[in-house]
């Protein structure tokens, strides 16, 4: 937060001049469920992401939304943490495409096999690594498991207070009924209604797809990294992102055409974010698949009616007589 | 009390216990047959002691009641400091909790304080072994749930850690019949605020019940501003005849057809996931594992393609009438009866071919019993 960045200015200034707010958003690169084929699973059950296409999990985008509204907001900066393999990183670059200031790519294969306990565990490391924050946001569940869990396990091992399944921040407030401390109010979806609750800083919110429409990745920002990718990596058109490469950082040009380093994907291993063995990975994951079965449909036995008028009154009739419909 | 027991958390709600909760009794009564064990249900809320007796006649043998002021109003840390309390004085080997906004938000602050397993949103749970090379666990829970999109169902097991935590929706289980005549124990749970024994040193902490909860102040930092909840406006489980749309149905004015179908057999409106997420019906429309399960007299599935997810809502239907445009359809596996077809076409003939003989019959008959018809 030191310079003003010519280039990278989208953020307006902030419209209440409290302190600025360190937001960590947390997302999950997932396998497009809506597309799986026949080859999507491995034999141990696990899913075999490289028959999948990738996508950017949809509520960690708004996640990511809601991050971005905030600091527009009260000024602040957007560090946008996730785990997976060295692909993962693309959904960091989408993130530094819609605004977010710093990136970090967990990756190691020691994190393979992962449960939720397991994945809740290396993210509450890593976010500790970061230092002091203000909020933790991410989506509310990821479309491949469905399970909401990682969100209130992570608030869970940083002894944060928790609000799931927000719909609505209503902002970050200084003054507030616990004094000095500023807290923030968010509406939760609950059955058949919702629920506003406020609660003080540090704290963890899982966001909904309800919570807002998430920006599209700004032309300006794609065409800064991209032209700042081809200078700091000739070669390497596309790879500016890739941990793997010592060269991972992204450099961006400033108005008086000298580069200046701004953001780069960082990449922490097992030990980095000082994980104990025992607890990452599948050796601290309790749960285990026991088996897996691929959904096979039984032949269909159904009578098929003709979509005619004749034959559509027919089989009304007949449900009406057997007292099935009426 | 013994260490073991089959433990339901106990959602109370205006004074109710939550029907998700009382569906996790049967199973966990179940469960706890095959297991030789009992059964325990956790209530925590401020006043909440006198929903015990309905718990012990809907299966629980104890009920653990957490009776406090300070527990009012749901929050997911005072909560889950006495469920961890109480999980880790009596040793349940399962506690089961409703898949619900309280339950889902709740259970996994439990799992990782434990630090043990959890899974979301069962469809089945049972009890069986799980062989890993050369050693036989027994006696584990399945947990068995639709995951991936549902192109798969996976059946998860927990070997190592205990307890064995699930969460199941509302109406995935059948709801026990209750017997007033069973008999069980109400344990008053004993809470007390940290700040209570603020002067209390740590001697005498430990020297205090077992099993006593101390709500710290950091269990406060989330505080409830307003809630508001409505009775559901629709049921969907007492209804006998559900029109349910997909996205094949297209629009938000495509639900009119649907709506219009529903009034014209005296039915109640069902949709899929896709339909809700896509803003055409409201969200306490939905059917499927992530919505409403049903067991309707008539299901009609019109557009509705039927993922996994949402047959486990819908396959108990007595008759299912499945319309869609696609043959392949998942849905007609499931179907009694099938129209490959577009159901803008379809619903209008079945509309008008009730109206020509069922509504015209039922007109009659409603005639000659009350003289007049309503229409």
């Amino acid at each position: 937060m030191s310079q003003e960045d010519p280039v990278l200015s989208t953020r307006t200034h902030a419209a209440d001049p409290g302190d600025p707010l360190r937001l960590v958003v947390l997302v999950k690169q997932v396998p497009d469920t809506s597309n799986v084929t026949g080859d999507a699973m491995k034999e141990d059950g696990t899913v075999n992401r490289a028959a999948l296409p990738a996508i950017f999990n949809p509520e960690d985008l708004n996640a990511l939304e809601e991050a971005l509204l905030l600091r527009e907001r009260y000024g602040g900066r957007v560090t946008v943490l996730t785990m997976g393999p060295p692909a993962a990183a693309q959904v960091l670059r989408e993130s530094l495409y819609r605004g977010a200031d710093e990136v970090i790519l967990l990756s190691d294969r020691r994190f393979a096999g992962a449960d939720t306990l397991a994945t809740s565990y290396a993210l509450a490391q890593a976010v500790r690594q970061l230092g002091p924050f203000d909020l933790v946001l991410c989506g509310r569940q990821a479309i491949d498991g469905d399970t909401a869990q990682v969100g209130p396990q992570v608030a869970e091992k940083l002894g944060l207070p928790q609000i799931t399944c927000v719909s609505s921040i209503a902002g970050v407030h200084t003054a507030s009924p616990f004094g000095e401390q500023r807290t923030v109010v968010a509406t939760r979806s609950i059955e058949g209604g919702y629920e506003t609750l406020a609660a003080t800083l540090p704290t963890l919110l899982t966001v909904t797809s309800e919570a807002n429409e998430p920006r599209p990745p700004s032309v300006k920002l794609v065409l800064i990294y991209k032209d700042a990718a081809a200078e700091a990596l000739p070669d390497y058109d596309d790879s500016y992102l890739n941990p793997d490469h010592d060269a991972a950082e992204v450099c961006l040009t400033a108005v008086d055409g000298r580069a200046v380093c701004r953001a780069k994907v960082v990449q922490w291993d097992a030990e980095a974010i000082a994980a104990g063995e025992d607890l990452i990975g599948l050796r601290g994951s309790p749960t285990r698949v026991k088996n897996i079965e691929s959904v096979v449909l039984a032949q269909a036995d159904a009578r098929m009616v003709e979509p005619t008028p004749g034959a559509v009154a027919e089989l009304v009739t007949e449900l009406i007589e057997e007292h099935i419909l009426g | 009390m013994a260490s073991g027991q089959v433990w339901v958390f106990a959602e109370a709600e205006a004074g109710q216990v939550a029907e998700v909760s009382l569906e996790l009794l049967g199973r966990a009564a179940e469960l706890a047959t095959a297991l030789k064990t009992q059964v325990g249900a956790v209530l925590c809320g401020s006043g909440v002691s006198e929903l015990g007796p309905t718990l012990i006649a809907h299966g629980a043998h104890t009920v653990y009641a957490a009776d406090h002021p300070d527990l009012a109003a749901y929050l997911a840390q005072p909560y889950a400091r006495v469920l961890v309390t109480l999980i880790r004085t009596y040793r349940p080997q399962i506690v089961l909790y409703g898949a619900s906004s309280t339950g889902r938000d709740l259970a996994p602050r439990v799992a990782s304080a434990l630090r043990t397993g959890l899974t979301a949103d069962c469809t089945d749970l049972r009890i069986g072994s799980h062989r890993v090379r050369e050693h036989t666990y027994n006696d584990l829970l399945w947990q068995i749930r639709p995951a991936f999109g549902g192109n798969i169902i996976a059946t998860i097991v927990c070997p190592q850690h205990r307890p064995q935590m699930a969460t199941v929706r509302e109406g995935v289980l059948r709801m026990p019949t209750a017997d007033p005549a069973r008999s069980g124990e109400v344990l008053l749970v004993p809470v007390r605020r940290a700040l209570d024994v603020d002067t209390a040193t740590a001697g005498e902490r430990k020297s205090t019940t077992a099993g006593t909860v101390f709500l710290e102040p950091q269990d406060f930092a989330v505080s409830l501003v307003e809630r508001h909840r409505e009775q559901k406006r629709v049921n969907l489980k007492a209804a006998r005849i559900i029109v349910a749309g997909g996205a094949g149905v297209g629009s938000k004015e495509g639900f009119a057809l649907i709506q219009q179908l529903a009034d014209t057999v005296g039915g109640v409106v069902g949709a899929s996931r896709a339909a809700v997420d896509a803003g055409w019906v409201p969200h306490d429309h939905q059917i499927g594992q992530t919505g409403t399960t049903v067991r309707p007299k008539l299901y009609i599935a019109a557009g509705i393609s039927g993922s996994v997810q949402h047959r486990a809502g819908m396959d108990q239907s007595a008759r299912i009438l499945a319309i869609d445009t696609d043959p392949q359809a998942p849905i007609f596996s499931v179907a009694h009866y099938g129209i490959v077809g577009d159901l803008h076409k379809v619903l209008p003939l079945m509309i008008q071919a009730y109206r020509s003989k069922g509504g015209a019959a039922q007109y009659a008959a409603v005639g000659a019993t009350h003289g007049e018809g309503q229409g």
